[in-house]
């Protein structure tokens, strides 16, 4: 066991409320992580959301941009229809959206694969991407939807779960990527 | 065992990766700057992932201890 002690004359000149935010120094040592979440399989989301949190609990200023079936993800789980023309609602009655209902990209076995990740998750206590994903929100990640992607599946903004971000385009991603510092980007 | 006066305990005992961490940074973001929070866990790699995290955040481990497969850390807020 190691214990360090406290200096009595630090821990006094500790301020005793929260300093203003944003000071120059830590805005320069800012770190950023960029994820672009575009696949919709279970143990892709899984990756997703654990990288997210934790980047977001290590202090790095997070983003996802969510594309093609990353979008998915992010429907209400109690959607099951989305879309306006038929082979929208098509798409969805085929792959159901909502993080809730994800597949596995190997062994779905009919949702045999999935249900046995789930039942292991719980004896593990590993949390569910859905709780990763609360936790990431409650942490400041910032969900960016694509919306080339919203209009090719006929997504609407009440069809995705609350607190995304304002939908963008491809170059705002880039330019997240390489403007100042840049964002480490993560395409998963 | 230590005198500090902890503010606040996150018990993530039991609780896989990366939830030792979330709780810890949830927990961090509510409480004022300096003020020490002891983080109980049974994650194997906490004790790495708890130096990286301090390293980034820049919450100082003032205290770290492993007990019957126990992991405690006391932290600083910064």
């Amino acid at each position: 066991m190691t214990t360090l002690t406290v200096d009595p004359v630090v821990e006094d000149a500790l301020p005793q409320v929260e300093p203003a935010p944003a000071e120059p120094e830590a805005e320069a040592a800012q770190k950023e992580v960029l994820l672009i979440c575009y696949s919709g399989e279970l143990e892709k989301t899984w990756a997703t959301m654990i990288l997210a949190s934790t980047s977001a609990a290590m202090g790095v200023k997070t983003r996802v941009f969510v594309t093609f079936w990353g979008l998915q993800l992010f429907v209400k789980d109690s959607k099951r229809i989305t879309g306006d023309n038929w082979m929208q609602k098509m798409m969805s009655f085929m792959q159901r959206p909502g993080i809730s209902h994800r597949k596995l990209s190997k062994m779905n076995f009919m949702g045999m694969g999935p249900w046995m990740m789930f039942k292991l998750a719980k004896q593990y206590n590993v949390a569910s991407p859905k709780e990763l994903l609360e936790a990431a929100q409650a942490l400041g990640v910032e969900f960016i939807p694509c919306q080339m992607t919203m209009d090719m599946f006929g997504l609407k903004r009440e069809d995705l779960i609350d607190g995304m971000g304002e939908p963008v385009g491809a170059a705002t991603v880039i330019g997240l990527m390489t403007e100042g510092r840049g964002s480490a980007p993560l395409f998963i | 065992m230590s005198t500090l006066d902890i503010a606040r305990t996150v018990d993530a005992k039991g609780l896989s990766c990366p939830m030792p961490i979330v709780k810890t940074a949830q927990a961090a973001k509510e409480m004022p700057s300096g003020a020490l929070l002891e983080v109980l866990a049974t994650d194997a790699g906490s004790v790495k992932d708890f130096a990286a995290w301090s390293k980034s955040t820049g919450n100082e481990i003032v205290e770290q201890s492993a007990d019957g497969g126990v992991y405690r850390f006391v932290l600083r807020k910064k």
